[in-house]
């Protein structure tokens, strides 16, 4: 599988403010995201995850190092659309990404910048609202729904883009849990069914735990990087960044502790229980 | 335990008489002792903040009671106005609505609105800031200058420098981080314990009422339907996954363990689950 | 009371008026303006009304929503009310106050000012109640095009009036929350004189300039994300077209306008 977004040796620094210092971010990071993954990224506020995310879509660029994506680098000014048309971002705050007064023509607002002819747009934009599940609100006004349908509304005109992949940065963090729970099923469906490349940017265990890969940062480096049960397993690198494993891993952890044997890797309840009601009867 | 809040038939409708109308709260019951610290859950739109908002004077019940210390809130104004300052209400992401030109400055809005002397306020804003871990030097900054978590610090102490009876926080932790999180829920720990407050907590997080609350309100479709400690209210776990609510992990792998024919007790919290499951294998192991 | 503002909102429907072309609106809407002005009597104001009253079932908006957005506005139209009343001249003299007197003038002008200003509101309300913001703005855009050769910045200015619109409920949302969020604290707003209660403003008006300026910086992010470069190169998904509800509404216009004419040039 291709590479779709690919820092290399990344480096970034804040600059500062009213002669305060510069705030580095990154150092050396080097991190790949394959085509049509479904990939995490978790940490603790300030680990440098949001600043990550806005280098894929070059909200911002690096101060040292290359950031590539689909091939171009990003800080080729002069293809900064071709960047944005590929790699598309939702954000945190639901209504401050909604520019028009009625769900339909918010959609079809990227694909209007995009210049598509008018029939075309139509068509992307009905098709991206029942991707997401909102057709039948989509002559409705946008500040009347809830925050998850807001949500859920961006990530639709997103993909009436048609980009190769979706940034989303802790899209969920201001929705509550049903919410939470729409947003991450519409983008896993969006993965699965339509090859879409997604990266979530979160610092909810349970959600990083439905992706495919998670990469766990620290301070601006790596500290873990892998499926959800090879990361969830080092429980005391987590533990030490300020991080928890699901609470079933955390669970099987601490009875570890107590000299026992218990796998790491349960990441469901179904499977806590299945592998505590195996060790009881052993 | 002395009742300090008693809510009698509550009821709030919104809009009554247009097309809006909506009963947000239907009858409610409950009362609040000192020293407690109750966790209210429920779906969103179950009349949590409706709740809130009767509590402390801001919205006017359309029947029903609120009493404070035994008084109806709303037999006069001057009791009206004192119940905003005898009842604490912290609102969800209240970093929005700090204003002042410093931390310490805003931190003092409402023991100033309160009508005290500027040496009580001083001992106030100093002692709020104390419980939330801001700094003197934060005190000098502008609010604005700060993190987000830090924001939010600020707007708690805020509310705590009134010196509530009883302190109600609508989802304390949201947006926040692990780190972020158990930094708020420790300070507001801290200022139940020293002063003896009730607490009163609205949240998602079941596994953070498990842990910190004495007793939970469960809300739905604007009616009170339970009003337990948590240990009863998690042993209705498959109602309140009906009710749209979700229960801590911990409660559903026992539950999976009881269906699987272990003799397991009801749990809510990660520690209580350990202590269960050594003493299981233990027990067998000496059998 | 926050609630009362329905300004700018927008009732989603499919009536003739809703599907009438937005440019045709706008035009109309001044026209009609027109036409109230050049009403003169009882029965040319009372075809106004007739086709206002029509308009208003034609469009399926309940009338109580466009009473309810007149609330704001009783000052002003007892303010007018009072100043016609006490001075204007001529017709019989009804009762003085000293130097004031109310004529029989002074009543009918009064009456017939706050009718005006009346039917001009709903029609304006009409407007804005049956098109939505984005359409509006379209409309606005493609009738202001011309200007675009002496370098007006016609899709911005159309840009930024659609993302006022759109962003006034959710301001109100906020301006409420964080009215209760100082109310919790003690902030009183009603109590005091003119100067206090100004004062007592300062802690809404700070956090909600500070929140707009930050989801403008955000929204803006979000925009160029969404590959927003300005009006060079964009297309629309809803084309304006001119069908034949608009050809008969200009028709309908055009006789209202004849009609009113010729009344009013009989003194009627």
């Amino acid at each position: 599988m291709e590479n779709l977004i690919s820092a290399e040796h990344l480096a970034f620094r804040y600059p500062g403010v009213d002669g305060t210092p510069d705030v580095p971010v990154f150092e050396n990071l080097n991190l790949s995201i394959q085509e049509g993954s479904f990939v995490a990224i978790l940490g603790t506020n300030g680990c440098g995850k949001s600043t990550l995310a806005k280098h894929f879509n070059a909200i911002l660029l690096p101060t040292g190092g290359k950031m590539y994506v689909c091939g171009i680098d990003t800080s080729q000014i002069e293809r900064l659309m071709a960047v944005r048309r590929n790699v598309g971002m939702v954000f945190q705050n639901p209504d401050n990404q909604i520019v028009a007064n009625v769900v339909e023509e918010d959609v079809a607002f990227g694909p209007e910048n995009l210049g598509i002819a008018s029939p075309e747009i139509r068509r992307r934009v009905d098709m991206a609202l029942k991707q997401v599940g909102m057709y039948e609100y989509r002559e409705h006004a946008p500040h009347l729904l809830s925050g998850g349908q807001k949500q859920r509304i961006a990530i639709a005109g997103v993909i009436a883009m048609e980009p190769k992949c979706i940034v989303l940065d802790e899209p969920t963090a201001m929705l509550d849990p049903q919410g939470r729970k729409d947003v991450i099923d519409t983008v896993k469906k969006l993965n699965k069914d339509k090859g879409i490349t997604v990266v979530l940017i979160t610092h909810h265990m349970d959600e990083a735990a439905q992706a495919d890969r998670v990469v766990v940062l620290n301070k601006g480096t790596v500290a873990a990087d892998g499926t959800p049960r090879e990361v969830f397993s080092q429980v005391k690198l987590l533990h030490g960044i300020g991080l928890a494993a699901p609470q079933g891993v955390e669970l099987c952890w601490a009875l570890n502790q107590q000299g026992y044997q218990l796998p790491l890797t349960t990441l469901e309840p179904e499977e806590c229980a299945q592998a505590l009601y195996d060790w009881i009867k052993a | 335990m002395e009742p300090i809040l008693q809510v009698k038939n509550l009821s709030y409708v919104y809009s009554a008489g247009t097309p809006f109308e909506h009963k947000a709260l239907d009858a409610v019951n409950f009362t609040l002792h000192r020293g407690e610290f109750i966790g209210v859950i429920g779906h969103t739109g179950s009349g949590k903040s409706t709740l809130m908002q009767q509590l402390n004077g801001l919205l006017k019940p359309t029947s029903g009671q609120v009493l404070l210390n035994g008084v109806d809130i709303w037999s006069d104004k001057q009791t009206t106005r004192q119940a905003r300052f005898q009842v604490g209400l912290v609102f969800q992401y209240p970093e929005y609505q700090l204003f002042e030109e410093t931390v310490y400055k805003d931190i003092a809005f409402g023991p100033k609105n309160m009508g005290l002397d500027e040496r009580e306020v001083d001992r106030r804003v100093r002692e709020a800031a104390g419980f939330v871990g801001i700094t003197d030097r934060q005190l000098q900054a502008s609010p604005f200058d700060l993190s987000g978590g830090q924001k939010r610090r600020v707007a708690i102490a805020g509310v705590i420098a009134m010196e509530p009876e009883l302190l109600i926080l609508d989802e304390p932790t949201a947006g926040l981080d692990p780190v972020g999180r158990a930094e708020i829920l420790g300070n507001i720990e801290s200022y139940r314990k020293a002063k003896n407050a009730t607490v009163m907590m609205v949240s998602h997080s079941m596994e953070d009422v498990a842990r910190m609350t004495d007793r939970l309100l469960v809300l739905y479709g604007s009616r009170l339907i339970m009003d337990a400690p948590p240990a009863e209210v998690f042993a209705h776990a498959g109602e309140l996954v009906n009710m749209g609510l979700d229960i801590p992990k911990v409660t559903q792998i026992f539950l999976d363990l009881k269906e699987m024919g272990l003799d397991v007790e009801n749990v809510y919290t990660l520690e209580q689950a350990v202590r269960q499951l050594l003493r299981l294998k233990e027990g067998k192991g000496r059998a | 009371m926050l609630k009362d503002i329905t300004l700018g909102q927008f009732f989603p429907g499919h009536s003739a008026l809703h599907r009438m072309d937005p440019r045709t609106k706008l035009i109309l809407t001044v026209v009609y303006i027109v036409a109230l002005f050049v009403a003169q009597n009882w029965i040319s104001y009372l075809v106004m009304l007739v086709f206002l009253l029509t308009c208003i079932r034609i469009s399926s908006i309940p009338p109580k929503s466009i009473v309810r957005g007149m609330k704001p506005l009783v000052f002003i139209l007892v303010f007018t009310g009072i100043l016609n009343l006490f001075y204007t001249d001529g017709g019989e003299e009804l009762v003085r106050f000293g130097s004031l007197a109310i004529t029989t003038q002074g009543v009918k002008r009064a009456l017939f000012m706050i009718w005006r200003i009346l039917m001009l509101i709903s029609g304006t309300f009409l407007l804005t109640y049956t098109t939505s913001p984005i359409s509006l703005t379209d409309g606005l855009e493609s009738l202001l095009n011309p200007l675009k050769r002496l370098h007006v910045p016609v899709h911005e200015l159309a840009m930024m009036m659609s993302i006022a619109l759109r962003f006034i409920p959710t301001l109100i949302e906020e301006t409420d929350k964080i009215m209760n969020a100082q109310k919790a604290r003690g902030a009183d707003f009603e109590t005091g004189s003119i100067l206090q209660r100004a004062k007592a403003l300062v802690p809404i008006l700070v956090p909600l300039f500070i929140s707009a300026f930050r989801r403008a910086d955000e929204l803006a992010t979000a925009m160029e994300c969404r590959c927003y470069q300005g009006g060079e190169g964009r297309t629309k998904m809803k084309l304006l077209r001119f069908t034949r509800i608009d050809l008969v509404a200009f028709g309908v216009c055009s006789c209202l306008v004849a009609a009113v004419s010729v009344l009013a040039a009989f003194g009627l």
